[in-house]
């Protein structure tokens, strides 16, 4: 009898691990300012969840924000409508994510780019300032004039990450090599902006500068196009943007929202979904740079063996490379 | 010394590519409000018009006529302004914001809907674009010091629209002060009474007004897609409509001085662009905000201490009705 109830329950765990294995989820994604067509980091985290879709067959719900004050409706809205779990794109969806989790404290939230500590969100960062590092190598070997240039977009501190890392990374590169920085605003307007990006790229072409990169989302094509436009290399942002204009674009620092994403819908759906704090670095394949046939003529062996090199050294911990964020000062900067 | 001279040439130059865009809108204004309807419209006209460049551009690979229908959408939009505040005596500032709100909801819905790209439009290369053209003799006058350098950096070298944006001024000035078209339009601004009782009909002269307002926006819209950038973004006019309006007012509803006011603030905004994290000397460096700020800060200073008061055409905002 009693190993018969014994079986019993073997069997209900077993039923049970079974259903929660496949379960039923009803994914969403609040993309943020930019849209999910921006062709860099909202449009990353659309490859991903599309992918999943495709995979699995699940259909997802989405919205894209256009206004700030549109985000934490867009995100209650999903959490009533019973979506779970819910992914929020952008470090500025932070608060919002954070105010509606604690309202639906049984919902599993994703925040991409930003840190909420609840125990049902899961927070994902980046380590953008390791990547910026790698493409900043590869901007002072290609440079004639050895002189650099980074444009981001919204004055904020994940912004200065990524100029502080590829600074770092460009003095590794060449110790005299000279960094220009600038940034487009100081409002969400400035991811949307690309004439201003067109005439902050001309500036610092004016300056002697000859590769630049952008990390400023939608306002980053203006910079692209100033560069295909003078004849100057041009580096983009987290996905891989080497085919917006071929033969001018040096690389793309790529960050795997793509797969930051997906694996947030997967493992929720997997029942491995966990919270708290992830990190995502070179080691982890986080970030990285991109080679593919737009840009292989570009890119010399000399290049490829010193940017492995700054990458093992990273990886190994011979190179440290410095987040702004920690202190909110750029030394090489 | 000769640094500095270029940094300085560069800086106009830019000035003159950023500006383009508001000397068109502004005089698009002027001669929309000189003959009595305000026409905060100018934005959405402009991303209407620099929506229609861009996806007829993309599809027809030419320039031109991406120009020629930027600016028959803007001049419907005009005429529905026109229909709306005109004919129909509504509000012309409800008419305008709705002018803009349609024209932000609409070019990316359609953007969307033909292009699949979530608003944007493909990116454009070659003809499909206004090229820079290199005036006549740049490569002589190249050679001569100072002049020829001003010649070559700073005046050679845009793209046909741009040039077309400060012709503008001196044809709107020449309209507006040297022909009986201008005279009667400056008229019916301030007293359509007058206007009416000479026997000139007030709806079709400010119709005509307003036409003339879509084709210049029409032109500045082509400008900042198939110019200026190489693509439509959404929400790409980022606000010029807007600031060209203050232009324009800043400028006193006069060509010349609103010709000025874009050209400061289009300064300041290159200014802005290449001083930042710049050292001065004595100062420090100067923070990204305040340059920012800067151009408003300098509105409120000269509209309040030094321009003195501008005043609008009387009967601006007033639907006329004819008595019986």
């Amino acid at each position: 009898m009693k190993k018969l109830f014994q079986t019993a329950a073997a069997s209900i765990i077993a039923l049970t691990a079974a259903t929660s294995h496949a379960e039923d989820i009803k994914p969403a994604v609040v993309f943020d300012m930019g849209g999910k067509f921006d062709k860099s980091f909202n449009e990353g985290v659309y490859n991903g969840v599309e992918k999943f879709s495709k995979e699995t067959g699940i259909k997802y719900r989405e919205f894209e924000v256009t206004n700030p004050s549109q985000r934490e409706q867009a995100i209650r809205k999903m959490a009533q409508r019973g979506a779970d779990p819910i992914v929020g794109v952008g470090f500025a969806q932070g608060p919002a994510i954070e105010k509606v989790a604690k309202e639906y404290p049984d919902i599993r939230f994703t925040i991409i780019d930003s840190v909420v500590d609840l125990p049902n969100v899961q927070s994902i960062e980046f380590k953008e300032h390791e990547g910026s590092f790698l493409v900043g190598v590869l901007a002072t070997m290609a440079s004639k004039s050895k002189k650099v240039g980074f444009i981001g977009g919204m004055d904020i501190p994940l912004i200065r990450k990524f100029a502080c890392g590829f600074a770092q990374g460009a003095k590794y590169a060449n110790s005299s090599a000279e960094v220009f920085s600038n940034m487009t605003g100081t409002t969400p307007s400035a991811w949307n902006d690309p004439s201003k990006g067109s005439e902050l790229a001309k500036s610092q072409f004016d300056k002697g500068a000859d590769v630049i990169f952008a990390a400023a989302g939608g306002t980053g094509i203006g910079v692209y196009q100033a560069a295909k436009d003078e004849g100057k290399y041009a580096i983009g942002v987290d996905s891989n943007q080497n085919h917006l204009q071929p033969g001018t674009m040096l690389t793309s620092m790529t960050k795997g929202v793509d797969v930051a994403a997906y694996n947030a819908f997967k493992s929720a759906m997997d029942g491995t979904w966990k919270p708290g704090k992830h990190a995502l670095g070179l080691a982890e394949n986080g970030v990285d740079w991109a080679l593919d046939d737009n840009n292989k003529s570009l890119i010399t062996d000399a290049m490829k063996a010193k940017v492995k090199e700054a990458r093992e050294g990273i990886i190994a911990g011979s190179i440290s490379v410095h987040d702004y964020k920690t202190d909110n000062s750029c030394p090489a900067l | 010394m000769d640094d500095l001279f270029l940094l300085l040439l560069s800086t106009l130059d830019s000035t003159l590519r950023v500006s383009a865009p508001l000397v068109l809108c502004a005089m698009a204004g002027i001669f929309s409000e000189r003959s009595g309807i305000i026409d905060i419209s100018l934005e959405g006209k402009l991303l209407a018009a620099a929506f229609a460049a861009a996806a007829v551009a993309a599809v027809s690979g030419s320039a031109f006529v991406g120009l020629g229908a930027a600016i028959v959408t803007s001049v419907l939009m005009a005429l529905l302004h026109g229909f709306a505040c005109i004919t129909h005596r509504g509000n012309q500032v409800v008419s305008g914001l709705a002018i803009n709100i349609l024209a932000s909801g609409l070019t990316v819905t359609l953007g969307g809907a033909w292009f699949h790209k979530g608003g944007q439009t493909p990116t454009l290369s070659g003809d499909a674009r206004f090229s820079p053209i290199s005036l006549p003799g740049s490569d002589f006058l190249a050679e001569i010091p100072f002049l020829g350098t001003i010649y070559v950096e700073l005046i050679s070298g845009h793209n046909l629209l741009v040039y077309i944006a400060f012709l503008a001024v001196p044809i709107t000035w020449w309209v507006l002060y040297k022909t009986r078209f201008g005279l009667r339009l400056r008229a019916v601004g301030e007293n359509p009474q007058a206007v009416d009782t000479a026997g000139i009909s007030v709806t079709f002269l400010r119709y005509r007004s307003v036409i003339i307002a879509g084709i210049l926006c029409g032109i500045a819209g082509a400008y900042l897609s198939t110019g200026q950038n190489a693509a439509f973004g959404k929400e790409m006019s980022a606000g010029q409509g807007y600031i060209a309006l203050a232009a324009m007012i800043f400028g006193k509803w006069k060509p010349v001085p609103g010709l000025l006011a874009c050209m400061l603030f289009g300064f300041l905004d290159a200014m802005a662009v290449r001083l930042q994290g710049v050292a001065l000397p004595g100062i420090g460096e100067i923070p990204v905000q305040f340059m920012q700020a800067l151009p408003y800060v300098l509105t409120v200073i000269l509209l309040a201490g030094f321009i003195g008061k501008a005043i609008a055409p009387k009967a601006i905002g007033r639907p006329y009705v004819k008595e019986r």
